[in-house]
């Protein structure tokens, strides 16, 4: 399973994650597991999807999901989940 | 599963605190190239150069859209060129065309360094290693992205006293060829004792013999996260200062584990080692010096500076170690004084000195790097910091080297800019006794009596 994280930051607003599960129905990508904090006043999401089930190129859906995060005034950043799991699981 | 509080911890270490990547370096071995006729030579090196390193910067880029890290350089370290210059090179003119041709090689595959251009000496100078050295001035002002490094000693074989002197005065042409760039020359020429075969940090990376045909080797670097990390243990112990360096480099470690598997996956290429390096760059918030001051010294030099950066450099290791299935290189804290914004200050708050430097290289990697010393330091006095810090080396059984930069036109205290990743340094003193005698009389050291082990 090639698994990813989304991390959304940015001031809270009406539709954030709306907008972005939208992009991932689109695309056919399953979103595993979904959690939110507030980090110093901004708003912080996690998702982590897996992106097996879509034909979508991983660098592609990326640089869309930035696009996205402009169109509504967060950062969004996608990362493959290898990262996290070095850092944080022996 | 990974939870959001990792997550974020995770990207605050590479967006706040300057956690990256900091070299993923290709070594290759050139000894196919070797060849008795020079151009022919060329051309194999060239060849081999771009076919095998083609498709590394790419590789390290897309690295770097995927997980979001970071990748600062990308490089490549050659087999030293005594070696493979050897048959073909009858003057020191003739290495310095192998320096272009290295040049022109690193420019077409995009890489910012070439490292290898290198004579391996600690016991004795054949003569294409001595053609090598002295062709080091010119080669290295004709080239930009060649680096050079002579390994002058070693624990078994002692110290080459008679290239410690040629070296001194090759430091000082070098400075004197480059000096309309503030002797940048000297930036890119190391010495060492004991060096590594597969160390990924420049100047003084090259692929050794012992090495396959090529490898991927990775420093990772994060002083920002230690120094971020210790902030929350203000005033505990050393225990707990201890702890929280272990488990910060273990990170810091993963993460060049991972970027070196993947890297050698896209390749093709098998994986060396991660170098545990802790290295700064000149960029605020990315300094070793913040860090021994956030253990409790009011400068970098003060008293208990050598305590201090001995457990750091110790607990880097004992992270580190756990965190990949193969570690090399030079892997300690690395002090540069240009390169390190908080060692700048230091300098000048007259907190240190070149005396102090020498002391805390004997508990860190590597040495005394990237130090500005006055352009009318005579050759004999820079061969003699040489061979103290290649002695320090020999009997510690560890790496040591110099770096060290006699900016021509300029004193102590004056400024020079080496722009980028080098920095900046004010001009240090030296001290001005006389080591003449000792340096010209030519020879050898012997090995150290704890290096007969067998």
């Amino acid at each position: 399973m090639k698994k990813a994280v989304i991390t959304v930051v940015g001031k809270d607003s009406v539709g954030i994650i709306a907008k972005v599960c939208t992009y991932l129905a689109e695309n056919n990508i399953n979103i595993l597991d979904i959690s939110q904090t507030i980090v110093q006043e901004y708003f912080n999401m996690m998702m982590i999807v897996d992106f097996g089930t879509t034909e979508k190129d991983f660098l592609v859906a990326a640089t869309e999901l930035e696009k996205v995060g402009e169109e509504i005034g967060v950062v969004i950043k996608t990362q493959r989940e290898d990262i996290f799991n070095m850092m944080h699981r022996i | 599963m990974i939870n959001i509080q990792e997550v974020i911890e995770t990207n605050q270490m590479i967006e706040k605190e300057n956690l990256d990547v900091r070299t993923i370096t290709l070594g290759i071995s050139l000894l196919d190239c070797i060849d008795a006729d020079l151009q022919e030579c060329k051309k194999k090196i060239y060849n081999k150069i771009t076919t095998v390193a083609e498709k590394l910067v790419e590789t390290g880029n897309l690295i770097e859209k995927e997980y979001k890290i970071p990748v600062v350089n990308k490089r490549i370290s050659v087999t030293p060129i005594a070696l493979v210059g050897g048959a073909c090179c009858k003057a020191p003119e003739d290495f310095v065309e192998i320096a272009e041709t290295l040049d022109a090689a690193a420019k077409t595959v995009g890489v910012n360094f070439l490292g290898g251009y290198s004579a391996l000496v600690s016991k004795g100078m054949t003569t294409a290693d001595k053609n090598l050295i002295l062709s080091i001035p010119k080669a290295l002002a004709k080239t930009e992205r060649v680096c050079s490094s002579i390994n002058v000693g070693s624990t078994k074989t002692g110290i080459n006293m008679d290239a410690v002197k040629l070296l001194g005065e090759i430091v000082l042409k070098t400075a004197e060829e480059t000096k309309e760039a503030d002797s940048l020359g000297c930036a890119k020429l190391v010495i060492f004792c004991n060096a590594p075969d597969d160390n990924p940090f420049m100047a003084g990376a090259f692929h050794g013999v012992t090495e396959a045909d090529a490898i991927i080797n990775v420093g990772v670097s994060g002083p920002g996260v230690v120094k971020t990390a210790l902030e929350q243990v203000r005033g505990e112990n050393f225990e707990v200062l201890c702890e929280t360096i272990k488990k910060t480099a273990f990170k810091i470690t993963r993460v060049g584990q991972l970027v070196a598997k993947e890297a050698s996956q896209m390749l093709g290429i098998p994986f060396g080692i991660v170098d545990l390096s802790l290295a700064p760059t000149p960029a605020v918030g990315d300094s070793v010096a913040d860090i021994l001051k956030e253990i409790g010294l009011e400068h970098p030099g003060a008293p208990g500076t050598t305590a201090a950066l001995a457990l750091l450099n110790d607990q880097v290791k004992k992270g580190g170690v756990m965190a990949s299935s193969y570690v090399g290189g030079l892997s300690g804290a690395f002090i540069p004084v240009s390169e390190d914004q908080g060692m700048i200050d230091a300098v000048r708050a007259g907190a240190l000195t070149l005396e102090k430097l020498e002391a805390m290289t004997c508990v860190c990697s590597v040495g005394l790097d990237m130090i500005a010393i006055p352009g009318d330091t005579p050759a004999t006095t820079i061969s003699g910091i040489i061979a103290d810090e290649m002695a320090i080396g020999m009997i510690n059984q560890k790496t040591t080297a110099v770096r060290l930069i006699p900016v021509i036109g300029k004193g102590v205290g004056e400024v020079v800019e080496f722009g980028g990743l080098l920095g900046y340094a004010p001009v240090m003193p030296v001290n001005a006794f006389s080591c003449d005698a000792f340096v010209n009389r030519g020879g050898r050291i012997p090995a150290p009596i704890h290096s007969f082990k067998n």
